[in-house]
């Protein structure tokens, strides 16, 4: 048997430690029994204050699950049908609106939170939950663009015409082919929007309103005050529920995909 | 259930000859069977079976007429006035080198492309206002374009599902055009899983199911390998046989159109150069690219020097005297271009003896000779400096004496009747 040089195991194991050591200190620590930092024995009361008496935390919590669907819902849609347009139609500063769409992606957050700051106050619109959907579907929609296009551009612009040749309307090749067809970049840019909206920080930071304090912004400020275990115990359930969406996620895709 | 019995005669329809007199289907209701709702009295007028003895069984289809098209794409003139007739349930091919428009010419047929000017008419009406899916016609796309996310069934029944037909009845007719194409076994399969012929296949099925009146076939062989792209013509010429509908083919391939065309429209930078049978486009090319690009030829240039009847003599640079023939002899004097095909030379080791006026005669040296198996070409160059291609058919070989060699003297040796004038230059 080869034996693998010693560099690239210390570089593995160095990195795999990196990577998952602040995770199981986390969880550790949301089962400490005392504030502090110090270990003092197992508990499960943060766990208990989280989910009976965090009204704030779970508004907060409310409030970035209703921005995250409502606005990957949206950005998918839009997102869908301009990379079918991109990719299949052709009409005057096609490859100008390409390079526009993926502009917030390359973009610095805090340009982009700012920028819309100062639309939104140009435009008379009040900070509020409405502000923070509008800013998440901006920022989700080259994501789910880019994916969806990666999809279509895979696929001769030959089988719309083939639709069309068999007697399929616009709207008919739009839903029997075009969309079928490009489902699984539709599901991962959905899904990648979903996460991306749930953990923005920065540009929600600047369009928020009163009272439409997201998860990310709610944990900041009461991290402010100090970590509280409460924040570990939340991180823990969300580490958990990443996983299984993550996984369940790829099923979905696989399924899809062999469908 | 109309349709379904559609499939079944024309597929058992008798090898006779059957004349339609109207749109009526009193004589022949399976042959006026029209998938598409669309008012089945116009694609029936003057419609003739022709069959006696022909290997046509059925004629349905519409005819088109494509007439002074006009197309260009920025600067280059894809298709410059283009006119070509396609009668009722011809097999019909549009041959040229890449480039030379024959595509754009389907694609417009097809309604995907709208042309600058001219018209295309089916059965006499107007196409060129409707949209793809509303014309009576369907593609066999190149690249297969089958649909990846659907099984080779639905792929079939794609077009009748739009229609919305009863379960019963696309399961029926699908069965049926899988039958004909032979991919029964197949039904349940993902595109991706099927060869690039069984992917031909279902494209084709996919195309006729909708039982249009024109099927326009886009190179739809030209991704199989040489083998099966034979297997395929034959498959194709069957298909037509049974179905009976118009067949406009187009390739780049001139094998490919002189074996299943009925007739064959050459083309070259978006110009018709000629219509013709196989024979006569092959036989009696009309012009030096015709002459160049069906099968291998050998052209020159000649000055003729007298005419009498269809027999015209020419003076070569190349082989000096020669006799030809031409069905409409230009005028001593003119200045013209005349070809012989390889395998209408014959070769050999003695001279030949002049048997009968009209027969030319040149010697030469073989350059290099190219066995192939069931024939062998030779380059021979004349004294001239001219050279000649000569194919010569491995038939018998008691009756050749010792085989041809290189640097070996030879006689050459053709008859007037095969041998053409292609253009007059003056």
């Amino acid at each position: 048997m080869k034996r693998r040089p010693s560099f690239s195991r210390a570089v593995f194991a160095t990195t795999i430690v990196f990577l998952s050591m602040p995770l199981l200190v986390l969880v550790l620590y949301s089962f400490n029994e005392s504030k502090s930092g110090s270990w003092t024995g197992f508990s499960l009361r943060w766990y208990a204050q989280l989910f009976l008496d965090s009204p704030r935390l779970w508004r907060a919590f409310g409030n970035s699950a209703i921005v995250a669907l409502s606005s990957a819902l949206v950005a998918t849609v839009i997102g869908t049908l301009g990379a079918i347009a991109v990719n299949w139609y052709r009409f005057p500063l096609r490859k100008y609106l390409r390079t526009i769409t993926f502009l917030p992606m390359i973009l610095p957050e805090i340009i982009i939170g700012v920028s819309l700051l100062i639309f939104f106050s140009g435009i008379g619109l009040r900070l509020s939950l409405f502000t923070v959907f509008v800013a998440h579907v901006s920022f989700n929609l080259p994501f789910v663009f880019l994916l969806v296009l990666a999809r279509l551009e895979e696929f001769d612009a030959s089988i719309i015409e083939a639709a069309r040749d068999l007697g399929a309307s616009e709207a008919q090749t739009l839903v029997r082919v075009i969309i079928p067809v490009s489902m699984p970049g539709i599901v991962s840019g959905f899904l990648t929007a979903v996460t991306l909206s749930l953990e923005d920080f920065v540009i929600t930071f600047f369009v928020t309103g009163p009272g439409a304090t997201t998860l990310p912004l709610y944990v900041y400020s009461a991290i402010r005050f100090g970590v509280s275990p409460v924040i570990n115990a939340l991180s823990v359930v969300m580490i958990v529920g990443t996983i299984i969406l993550t996984w369940s996620s790829r099923n979905v895709l696989k399924y899809i995909a062999a469908k | 259930m109309e349709a379904r019995k559609l499939i079944d005669i024309s597929m058992n329809l008798p090898h006779c000859a059957l004349r339609i007199e109207d749109g009526s289907d009193s004589v022949a209701g399976p042959v006026s069977a029209t998938g598409n709702g669309l008012p089945r009295g116009r694609a029936l007028q003057g419609g003739i079976m022709e069959c006696g003895g022909a290997k046509k069984k059925t004629v349905k289809g519409s005819d088109v007429v494509i007439e002074h098209v006009r197309k260009s794409f920025g600067e280059f003139k894809a298709l410059d006035d283009v006119s070509i007739d396609i009668r009722k349930g011809e097999f019909f091919s549009l041959l040229g080198p890449s480039g030379c428009g024959k595509t754009t010419l389907l694609r417009i047929i097809a309604g995907f492309e709208a042309p600058e000017g001219g018209s295309v008419l089916l059965d006499g009406q107007s196409v060129l206002p409707l949209p793809p899916d509303a014309r009576r016609v369907n593609t066999v796309f190149q690249n297969y374009a089958l649909f990846p996310h659907l099984s080779v069934f639905e792929n079939v029944a794609f077009s009748l599902r739009l229609k919305r037909a009863p379960e019963a009845i696309v399961k029926a007719r699908v069965s049926d055009y899988l039958a004909l194409v032979e991919l029964q076994a197949h039904a349940s399969k993902k595109p991706s899983q099927l060869s690039g012929g069984q992917k031909q296949r279902v494209a084709i099925a996919r195309a006729l199911i909708n039982e249009p009146s024109v099927l326009l076939l886009d190179e739809p062989l030209s991704a199989l390998d040489a083998k099966l792209r034979q297997h395929m013509l034959i498959e194709l010429d069957s298909i037509h046989d049974k179905i009976g509908i118009t067949f406009i083919y187009v390739t780049h391939d001139q094998q490919e159109a002189l074996s299943v065309s009925d007739r064959i429209a050459v083309m070259n930078s978006g110009a018709v150069l000629q219509i013709g049978t196989p024979q006569e486009i092959y036989e009696a090319p009309a012009t030096d690219f015709v002459a160049r690009f069906i099968g291998e030829t050998n052209l020159y240039e000649a000055d003729v020097t007298a005419v009498s009847g269809e027999r015209v003599d020419l003076l070569t640079a190349e082989f000096g005297a020669i006799v030809v023939t031409a069905t409409n002899p230009p005028p001593a004097g003119s200045r013209i271009s005349w070809t012989i095909r390889p395998e209408k030379i014959r070769i050999g080791h003695t001279e030949p003896r002049a048997a009968r006026d009209g027969i030319n005669v040149v010697s030469g040296v073989v350059a290099e000779p190219i066995y192939s198996g069931f024939q062998s070409k030779f380059y021979v160059d004349t004294a001239s400096g001219a050279q000649l291609k000569v194919i010569k058919q491995h038939a018998d070989w008691s009756d050749e004496g010792p085989e041809l060699a290189w640097k070996d003297d030879v006689w050459l040796s053709f008859s007037a009747e095969d041998a053409y004038i292609v253009e007059v230059r003056r």
